[in-house]
């Protein structure tokens, strides 16, 4: 039966010469996490002490199993869990490496219970830390690793296309309620946001050329170079990035947390793919509302930019009159060709890194991490691309 | 089947437990010995997993007071409330393991957290909670490269890091095969006897309730409380309320 909580006493430990020649350890006290933690180095020692004294013994008497054995008394241990019982398991341990063996005395018989189940020899000793391959073999895996990564973000973002085709012969087997949920979430919802980094784009960039231009009396033209940035650039860029960081997260974060619940294997398992039933809507709704907060982006832009030329006293009437000359319909058409593929490319991989995800909490973190880095990487990578076949085209 | 209130080392007062409108335990009393295996009983979303959860303080009751020693763990706070929490150990229904630590690194946490202890000592008590529970040879493992039952295991052994006095462990057996679940008996039956630890446990496998519980109570979905508690021995041979006969008697008629 389990005794009153005695007030506990301090752990001890002491050495003293047995009788039969043999060194003897004395434990006293509490012997619980705090007792042992106070012990444990000391103890050790004193083990490994005894053995080697005992050595020395049996190397003058000749031989003699006698010599190589350390008694240790434990009748005067109040208490003892866990933690105790590990101690004098090390004790043991230690005593056997040295080649000596260790003999407990007088230990309670409901403490020994404790240290009954357990044999020294079975638990590794010394800590446990994985080998770690060379350099360059790290290196040269992961350079392989990037580069089958890109190749399946490409491929991935191919079955999407090819599943959007396949929507549009049978728009009934996308979840359209899904698609225009995420619509709200991704487009709607971002409203506020874009209207911020537009109004602010638009108005740095004007005011900056405004400095620049007024050396050369041009600042009417601050209007002709904050549009054509804009439209052609700017605002495709800025929003794409926004939309990698506000919902390519998400989608990775929504599908990796349903992988780690293993969801989506509940999903395959019952036939349905989950690049048509989860990503599909996802990539759709990317594809629709991209381009529109980019129009939206443009035109709060443009406010910005006009907030600081009528600042300059020049009316907006010459500001709006200059916008229409120096913009062309290809150079907006340009722009939101440009944010249909980024939508597409930030959306598909947002899901890709979702469906990607391994086990655990830690992993989700991991996908939504990538899911930005690498959508950031792809827009900036296509817009490279895109600027060469403009000028291929000569838009 | 009075007890003396010297004994009792959780006390449960008048519990009213709800999510948002819906009662889920009405007016729950009872009170658990120092040094014995309670079970939690009852079907399938009856509330044993809430009741666990108010008794560990991780919800707040609606009304009702739950008393672990002299403390109410539902009133404290701050420093208290940690010396409250560090007298048991949780498992959870669902094991709560740490997805990016190995189980070994799972044992060790609480021990790294709460006690000095060097390093080498930290990982030698670790290891032999996890020989007790029989996964000694996956200590390195994640809990993403073993079973289900595995964790659940897993999950124990960290529960009894620091060697708390007392241990809820929510659907232990479930998950196990026999004889996993015989060994895990025999341990809890050990650590209880040898320790004196108190165990509440809530379970509905009855070859385990009847093996190891010195007591339980047996909650009930429809009455939202107990409807009967004392020795499931007896409990099973002779009991007029035939909701009681029904539990008993429905599962060992599967076993
Ligand atoms: N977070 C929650 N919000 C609302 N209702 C809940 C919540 N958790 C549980 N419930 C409801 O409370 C009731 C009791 O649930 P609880 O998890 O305690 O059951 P249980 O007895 O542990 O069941 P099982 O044996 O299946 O684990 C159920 O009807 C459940 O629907
Ligand atoms: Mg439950």
């Amino acid at each position: 039966m389990p005794a009153l909580p005695s007030p506990p006493t301090p752990a001890t430990l002491e050495a003293r010469p047995g009788e039969s020649g043999s060194p003897c350890l004395v434990l006293s006290g509490s012997l619980d996490a705090q007792g042992a933690a106070a012990l444990w180095r000391a103890a050790v020692e004193a083990v490994e002490r005894a053995a080697g004294a005992g050595d020395g013994g049996s190397a003058v008497a000749g031989a003699g199993a006698a010599a190589n054995t350390i008694m240790v008394e434990a009748s005067a241990v109040a208490s003892c869990d866990t933690a105790g019982a590990a101690l004098l398991l090390e004790m043991r341990r230690t005593a056997a490496r040295r080649g000596a063996e260790l003999r407990l005395s007088g230990l309670r018989p409901e403490f020994d219970r404790l240290l009954a189940p357990f044999d020294p020899g079975e638990f590794p000793s010394g800590r446990f830390r994985p080998p770690s391959p060379p350099v360059v073999e790290e290196v040269g895996r992961m350079v392989v690793a990037l580069a089958a990564d890109l190749r399946a973000q490409v491929a991935f973002v191919g079955e999407m296309v090819v599943e959007a085709a396949g929507a549009v012969v049978a728009p009934r087997r996308v979840r359209w309620k899904d698609a225009l949920l995420t619509m709200e979430r991704a487009g709607v919802n971002a409203l506020p946001i874009v209207a911020l980094l537009g109004f602010l784009v638009g108005l740095i960039l004007a005011f900056q050329a405004a400095v620049a231009l007024r050396q050369f009396a041009a600042e009417t033209f601050v209007a002709n170079l904050v549009a054509i940035g804009l439209l052609r650039e700017l605002g495709p860029l800025m929003t794409a990035v926004v939309l990698a960081g506000r919902s390519g997260s998400a989608f990775a974060a929504e599908i990796g947390t349903m992988q780690v619940n293993e969801e989506v294997a509940a999903l395959s398992t019952m036939g349905l793919s989950p690049a048509r039933f989860l990503a599909l809507p996802r990539v759709i709704a990317g594809v629709v509302v991209t381009p529109m907060l980019t129009l939206f982006m443009n035109v709060v832009g443009l406010l910005g930019a006009a907030a600081v030329v009528v600042s300059l006293n020049i009316p907006p009437t010459t500001f709006l009159s200059h916008v229409r000359s120096a913009v062309t319909t290809g150079d907006l058409l340009g722009g939101l060709a440009m944010s249909v593929v980024f939508g597409l490319l930030v959306s598909a991989v947002g899901c890709y890194r979702g469906l990607q995800t391994g086990a655990g909490a830690a992993a989700v973190g991991l996908s939504t991490t990538a899911a930005v880095v690498s959508g950031i990487v792809l827009i900036v990578a296509a817009d490279g691309v895109f600027a060469v076949i403009f000028y291929a085209l000569g838009i | 089947m009075a007890t003396p209130p010297t004994t009792s080392i959780i006390r449960v007062e008048n519990l009213w437990a709800a999510y948002g409108g819906t009662v889920v335990l009405r007016d729950v009393s009872f009170a658990v010995n120092r040094g014995e295996v309670f079970g939690i009983l009852g079907g399938s979303g009856c509330g044993k997993s809430t009741l666990l959860k108010h008794m560990i303080g991780l919800l707040e009751p609606a009304e009702g007071r739950v008393f672990i020693g002299d403390d109410d763990i539902t009133r404290a706070a701050g420093r208290a409330r940690l010396g409250v929490l560090r007298r048991f150990g949780v498992m959870f229904q669902g094991g709560a393991l740490f997805g990016s630590l190995t189980l070994i690194e799972n044992v060790r946490l609480p021990l790294e957290e709460f006690t000095r202890l060097p390093p080498e000592a930290m990982d030698l008590i670790a290891l032999m909670k996890l020989k007790l529970v029989g996964l000694l040879p996956f200590a390195r493992h994640l809990p993403s490269q073993v079973s289900g039952g595995m964790q659940k295991r897993a999950a124990i052994a960290r529960a009894m890091a620091l060697d708390p006095g007392i241990l809820f462990l929510d659907e232990p057996s479930a998950g196990l095969d026999p004889i996993t679940s015989a060994d895990l008996d025999a341990l809890i039956l050990t650590l209880a006897r040898a320790l004196g630890v108190t165990f509440v446990i809530v379970s509905h496998e009855l070859p385990s309730v009847l093996a190891v519980t010195d007591r339980v109570i047996l909650l009930d979905k429809n009455s939202a409380g107990v409807i009967a508690q004392g020795d499931p021995r007896r409990l099973r041979a002779a009991c007029g309320d035939p909701r009681v006969r029904r539990f008993f008697n429905r599962e060992t008629s599967i076993c």
